[in-house]
């Protein structure tokens, strides 16, 4: 409501011919006093036969005329410099519609639109908009900054894609702070003064994503940054901000994460090891070698030979500092949960050296008591080491239901994903399984694994599923079906019921929007 | 002349944010079929024709057909939608603008259903023009007494003098009102305004409904607005006074109507709330130019929406405002593209500065300025106050005249928008209670700080923006600051 007053609101120097001079001169805070009171009250000076209440309201017109008449403007708030240039392309024409349909209307709270999922395709949009290296149109920099406002996981495309003018409107829009404290993928932006200041003052989660970015760009500074804060932050801080070393892990690291070893806190303690142990040539992977070798070893047999397994029996101090909990915190019996922890803890490579290749390993006759806890203790293993030759032999033969086969196949090349998923597939009969192992796929599927879900799909919708009990899968597959399988969808719509063909038409539509859109940003 | 409207000037016809959404959604080839285009050149004396149509994939059986008529623009579509234009309206046009539906040979290439639609209204406005025609030759003709015809005169000269006696009993109503308010206003002065807070509306509300009872509109709206003044923080006696001393200058000034010059009294009769037939003035001198649309904005109540048109003449060099109704949920039923030409006749309201006008008819389609002139001339600061101070000296009524800054910056500061001239480092304050934030940061982005043209109304709570002209990548571009899902 408050708007800034003219500089001359009381201005009386009027230039207009409305204006009388006697008139104007009137001293108005006193015709507004009198008024208030009341002229019965505060009689008005008039001549003898004037009514004075007319005649306060006749002088009460010709001020504000006379005011209104000879407003000027005041002055100027000092300039502030323009916002950079910014040489990035704009959005084409037809991609800059999109957006404007994609971003929610101001004091809604939705984007548009029941037919597609345009807060899934929102995201995409941006990250694809940005892999083109465009920046936004003018006119659509605050709807987007206001969407990436209310949605923190756009952040950072959103200020990408917001670039130098983003920022410069931050500045001025208390609502729009995050930006400053968003950190942009490569960039000029990434200057070591912001770096330094967001480290120092951002929010827990902007200093994560700071120390993970640098982390993957130079690693030694990113170690260095933590280490010098690290003896006060909090333990949950600092037990996150270990999790961020774990990207670009390398043996310079080792002297940090030992010293972390004596850390206060406990599961600071626990992550430290775990970090040293998939150093393969730590001390501590050493110690945890040795370990191994005393519990694990071969047996010749009249059968061939056999893998013998005879679990610690204590847990003592040293096995303490390395990351080994005294007590199960599970309720499993203490000795298998130190083999547990022992054997994730080793580098797998000791195995070769000791028993041969992954796959014979794994066929090999352990002691029938241990033989399950080995086995899982060598998948964590080979997930922590991010073992791929390890992780192809345990997936062989496990039950994919469980979740440890989501983890393993996450360690597998992006291509062997698929293929190993849509295998599995073809050879089972729900859906109910496959949902943790399609997140692991890299989207968009390729043709085959995509071929598998939409026959899964067709087999459950025929069987008399109901489509909302799949809506784990069904919510991947929006994210992931190439654009090519919404003919397919199509079809299946024809075919089934409602509640399906509904679900299929949404689905497809989805896709073909989604296609228009990457399309219309690749003109 | 294949002049196709840019994407901005198509979505500044959407009548809300949705249908703008709408429409961009359904412009993709999917949802069209059997579009085309057509434009012709004016020939034989018939105006020249523009239109583009296309069937469009609804959620029933049989597609919606859309044709558009670029002339008006005017728009049909076999689609329920209540809105104007519908949302299929607007994404064809989109996709015409940016390319699709081409253009076809001849006229007779147009498919049966447009082309049925077209005929239609084309010979209804051309019946209209036809009678105007007459008409204004009947006036003129019956402007010299010899010429008139006895036979012909003598009904309508009833029904004439049964409309005067009317009007004379209206106006004598009116005036009753009107000197009923003057003695209140003076009465409320002798006993003081100190009391106004505690009195809030309640005290306004019988004489407003008494104002309305003299079929004085124009007085009852005033009046009710001066029960809000109380509340509208700091300074409110000051604001309250100015209230009533205009109120009691317009009341005063009705009183005397009959001794005013006639554009003086057309202003006061206009302020009171006599309204003018529009027939009536198209059937008065017009004004025919090359109107530049400088921008429009919608306000709503709970029983209308109100669009007000701004337009600029090229020769002319004259601002006209239209106004354009609409019940709530459905736009007005005009609508114009910012930043385009409109080749039309103008009949201007009486009084004594004219500014709000009647569109009649129009000569073709909206087509865009020539590349010097895509951006209206515009005035400094002082100019456009002077230009306010100008306009009150004529009518001492207005709040606000339409005009257009040049090389303005937007700026927010502690204390409220403002429109800084960075030549001058003089400011104006925008007043922003028309204005949604959202608009004021679109300003602002597409500003980046520069100077832009900037029209809008300048009064004396501060300037209003409408329509912004900046740069973009070379091209300039249109932003509507106070429509919400315009586009980029």
């Amino acid at each position: 409501m408050s708007t800034a007053p003219y500089e001359g609101a009381e201005h009386e120097g009027a230039e207009h011919e409305v204006v009388e001079h006697e008139v104007v001169d009137t001293d108005w805070p006193e015709l507004v006093t009198t008024a208030l009171l009341g002229t019965d009250r505060r009689p008005l000076p008039v001549a003898p036969d004037a009514d004075p209440a007319i005649a306060l309201l006749d002088r009460a017109a010709l001020h504000t005329v006379g005011r209104r008449a000879g407003l000027l403007p005041g002055a100027a708030a000092p300039a502030t410099p323009p916002a950079p240039e910014d040489p990035r392309p704009a959005l084409p024409e037809a991609a800059s519609h999109r957006l404007t349909m994609l971003l929610p209307a101001p004091g809604s709270n939705s984007g548009a639109g029941s037919l597609a999922n345009v807060n899934e395709l929102l995201p995409q949009y941006l990250a694809a908009a940005n892999a083109h290296g465009y920046r936004v149109p003018a006119p659509l920099a605050p709807p987007l900054l206001d969407a990436a406002r209310a949605r923190s996981e756009l952040r950072g495309d959103a200020v990408q894609l917001a670039g130098p003018l983003g920022r410069w409107l931050a500045e001025r829009n208390p609502d729009w702070r995050y930006v400053l404290r968003t950190p942009v993928r490569g960039g000029s932006d990434d200057d070591a003064e912001d770096g330094r200041r967001l480290w120092q003052e951002g929010l827990f989660a902007e200093r994560v994503t700071h120390l993970t970015r640098l982390r993957r760009r130079d690693p030694a500074g990113a170690r260095e940054l933590l280490a010098a804060s690290w003896s006060t932050e909090r333990a949950e801080d600092r037990l996150l901000f270990l999790d961020a070393l774990q990207e670009n892990l390398s043996s310079a690291d080792e002297p940090f994460l030992e010293s972390a070893l004596s850390d206060r806190s406990k599961n600071v303690r626990l992550t430290a090891a775990e970090l040293l142990s998939t150093l393969p040539g730590s001390a501590l992977a050493r110690r945890m070698a040795e370990r191994a070798r005393a519990v694990v070893s071969l047996a010749p047999s009249t059968a061939g030979p056999r893998i013998v397994v005879h679990p610690p029996t204590g847990c003592d101090a040293a096995m303490q500092r390395d990351g080994i909990p005294a007590t199960s915190p599970t309720g499993r019996s203490e000795r298998a949960f130190w083999l547990g922890e022992i054997i994730a803890a080793t580098p797998l490579g000791i195995w070769a050296e000791d028993l041969g290749a992954p796959a014979e390993v794994l066929a090999l006759p352990v002691s029938e008591e241990w033989a399950q806890d080995l086995h899982d203790a060598w998948a964590r293993a080979a997930v922590r080491q991010n073992d791929a030759a390890w992780a192809r032999a345990l997936l062989a033969g496990i039950d994919p239901g469980a979740g440890t086969a989501a983890k393993l196949l996450a360690v597998l090349p992006p291509a062997e994903r698929a293929r190993w998923t849509a295998d599995f597939l073809g050879g089972s009969q729900g859906l109910g399984d496959v949902f943790q192992l399609l997140v692991a796929c890299p989207a968009p599927w390729p043709r085959p694994l995509a071929d598998a879900v939409l026959r899964s799909l067709a087999r459950v919708a025929t069987g008399g599923g109901y489509p909302w009990s799949h809506s784990g899968v069904l919510g991947v597959a929006e994210r992931a079906l190439p654009p090519a399988a919404a003919d397919h969808l199509d079809a299946l719509a024809a075919d089934a019921d409602s509640a399906w063909a509904e679900m299929f038409t949404r689905l497809a539509a989805t896709l073909r929007l989604r296609a228009t859109m990457l399309s219309e940003l690749d003109p | 002349m294949e002049d196709r409207w840019t994407p901005e000037h198509v979505l500044s016809l959407a009548p809300d944010v949705s249908s703008g959404k709408a429409a961009a959604k359904l412009s993709g080839p999917a949802s069209w079929s059997a579009e085309g285009s057509w434009s012709a050149e004016r020939s034989e004396g018939s105006v020249a024709g523009a239109a583009v149509w296309g069937e469009c994939k609804g959620s029933g059986s049989t597609p919606y057909r859309t044709v558009v008529d670029l002339s008006g623009p005017a728009f049909h579509c076999t689609c329920p939608s209540r809105k104007f234009p519908c949302k299929h309206a607007l994404a064809l046009l989109l996709r015409w603008s940016g390319g699709a539906a081409g253009q076809v040979a001849d006229g007779s290439d147009v498919p049966g259903w447009a082309e049925g639609w077209l005929t239609a209204r084309r010979s209804k406005s051309e019946q209209q023009q036809e009678k105007q025609q007459e008409r204004q030759q009947q006036r003129e003709e019956a402007a010299e007494p010899e010429a008139a015809e006895p036979e012909a005169v003598e009904p309508d000269g009833a029904a004439r003098a049964a409309a005067e006696r009317r009007l004379a009993r209206r106006s004598a109503r009116v005036a009753a009102g009107a000197s009923e308010l003057e003695a209140r206003l003076a009465d409320r002065i002798r006993s003081g305004l100190a009391d106004a807070p505690g009195r809030g509306y309640a005290g306004w509300g019988d004489v407003a409904a008494r104002m309305v009872d003299a079929q004085a509109p124009g007085l009852a709206a005033r009046v009710r607005e001066l029960g809000a003044v109380p509340g509208s923080g700091t300074g409110w006696p000051a604001r309250l006074l100015e209230e009533y001393g205009l109120l009691h200058l317009l009341a005063v000034g009705y009183g005397q109507v009959d001794l005013l010059p006639e554009q003086l009294a057309a202003t006061v009769r206009s302020r009171v709330g006599f309204t003018v037939d529009a027939a009536d003035l198209l059937r008065g001198p017009l004004l025919r130019d090359s109107w530049l649309v400088l921008g429009s904005r919608d306000s709503a109540d709970d029983r209308l929406t109100t669009r007000r048109i701004w337009l600029r003449g090229h020769d002319s060099g004259r601002d006209a405002l239209l106004l354009a109704f609409g019940r709530p949920g459905t736009g007005p039923d005009l609508a114009l593209p910012t930043g385009l030409r409109l080749d039309a006749e103008l009949a201007f309201h009486p009084g004594v500065r004219p500014l709000r006008a009647t569109l009649g008819t129009r000569y073709a389609a909206p087509a865009a300025p020539a590349a010097a002139e895509t951006e209206p001339e515009g005035l400094d600061l002082t100019a456009a106050l002077d230009a306010y101070g100008r306009a009150l000296g004529d009518d001492p009524w207005l709040e606000s005249w339409p005009v257009v800054l040049r090389q303005v910056v937007p700026a927010p500061t502690a204390i409220g928008w403002e429109l800084a001239d960075p030549a001058t480092a003089q400011s104006i304050p925008v007043d922003r209670r028309p204005v949604p934030d959202s608009g004021l940061w679109r300003l602002l982005s597409v500003s980046g700080g520069r100077p832009l043209t900037l029209f809008g109304e300048c009064g004396h709570r501060g300037f209003t923006p409408v329509t912004a002209w900046y740069q973009d990548d070379g091209a300039t571009r249109t932003l509507a600051v106070t429509q919400l899902g315009g586009r980029p």
